[in-house]
């Protein structure tokens, strides 16, 4: 799967175009920060109903292509300038956490961890 | 054997620039050709340092030495100390404010990951005077 396909599944807005092309395999989704830096290993994917700017920085840290902001939360300029610097995708979507995560799984993406 | 000296001051007024210094130095070691791995492991223990820093210490500085076969990073703050080292350092166990949940972090995650992260910790604290924290990332071959 790539980004673009992201935005398909989750009948996404692309909020910030980063490679829409970037092969995407794993994914986590969580709002909490701390939990994404202790638990992540090579997800290129964070879905997260958290909108600040530190959740830029956190996929920058762990080298995310691709943020997803469930449940149509929408980030600020701020935050789409810090993506746009980091060549990071943010895309939108109406689909709250559960939903958005099951459809992306259902879809062929796993969340990259034996548990 | 040479190094490159990187010297960082982490404000605490501004909690959306947290984090600077880590993407910043994640920027130059990746610029100098060091393997991925090291890089997030750099990134993300001073990330949660950073992150520290700014909600517990009032801010402090980061310096980075960066060698051949490994990364030093001392960060350093004139905060309150931390009392009970060994209860920092349980996976949980925190003492950050609500306001610092609502943004993501205070899981009581900080410590452990920077340790998880790093093949070297040292913490040397006083309380009422600050805390030095010393990391050490060594770097395989890439």
């Amino acid at each position: 799967m790539v980004v673009k396909d992201i935005i398909d599944i989750l009948e996404g807005e692309v909020i910030c175009e980063g490679d829409l092309n970037t092969e995407i395999k794993t994914a986590c989704g969580s709002d909490m920060m701390s939990d994404v830096l202790a638990f992540v290993k090579d997800q290129s994917v964070l879905l997260t109903g958290l909108v600040n700017p530190q959740v830029v920085r956190t996929a920058e840290m762990m080298d995310m292509a691709c943020i997803v902001f469930v449940r149509g939360k929408m980030p600020d300029q701020g935050i789409i300038d810090l993506a746009e610097q980091r060549d990071i995708t943010l895309i939108k979507t109406r689909f709250r956490m559960f939903t958005a995560c099951g459809k992306l799984y259902e879809g062929g993406l796993s969340g990259g961890t034996a548990v | 054997m040479s190094s490159i000296h990187l010297h960082y001051d982490v404000n605490a007024e501004d909690f959306t620039r947290a984090g600077e210094a880590s993407g910043s130095v994640k920027k130059r070691l990746k610029a100098l050709g060091y393997n991925s791995d090291a890089i997030r492991r750099v990134a993300i223990a001073m990330y949660e340092a950073e992150i520290n820093m700014v909600i517990h210490a009032d801010g402090g500085f980061v310096d980075v030495d960066i060698y051949p076969d490994h990364v030093d990073i001392l960060l350093s703050d004139h905060g309150p100390g931390i009392p009970d080292v060994d209860k920092a350092m349980q996976e949980g166990f925190s003492t950050a404010p609500d306001n610092v949940r609502s943004l993501g972090f205070g899981a009581g995650m900080g410590l452990p990951n920077i340790k998880k992260y790093t093949d070297d910790m040292r913490i040397e604290t006083v309380i009422g005077k600050g805390t030095d924290l010393y990391l050490t990332v060594r770097v395989a071959e890439s």
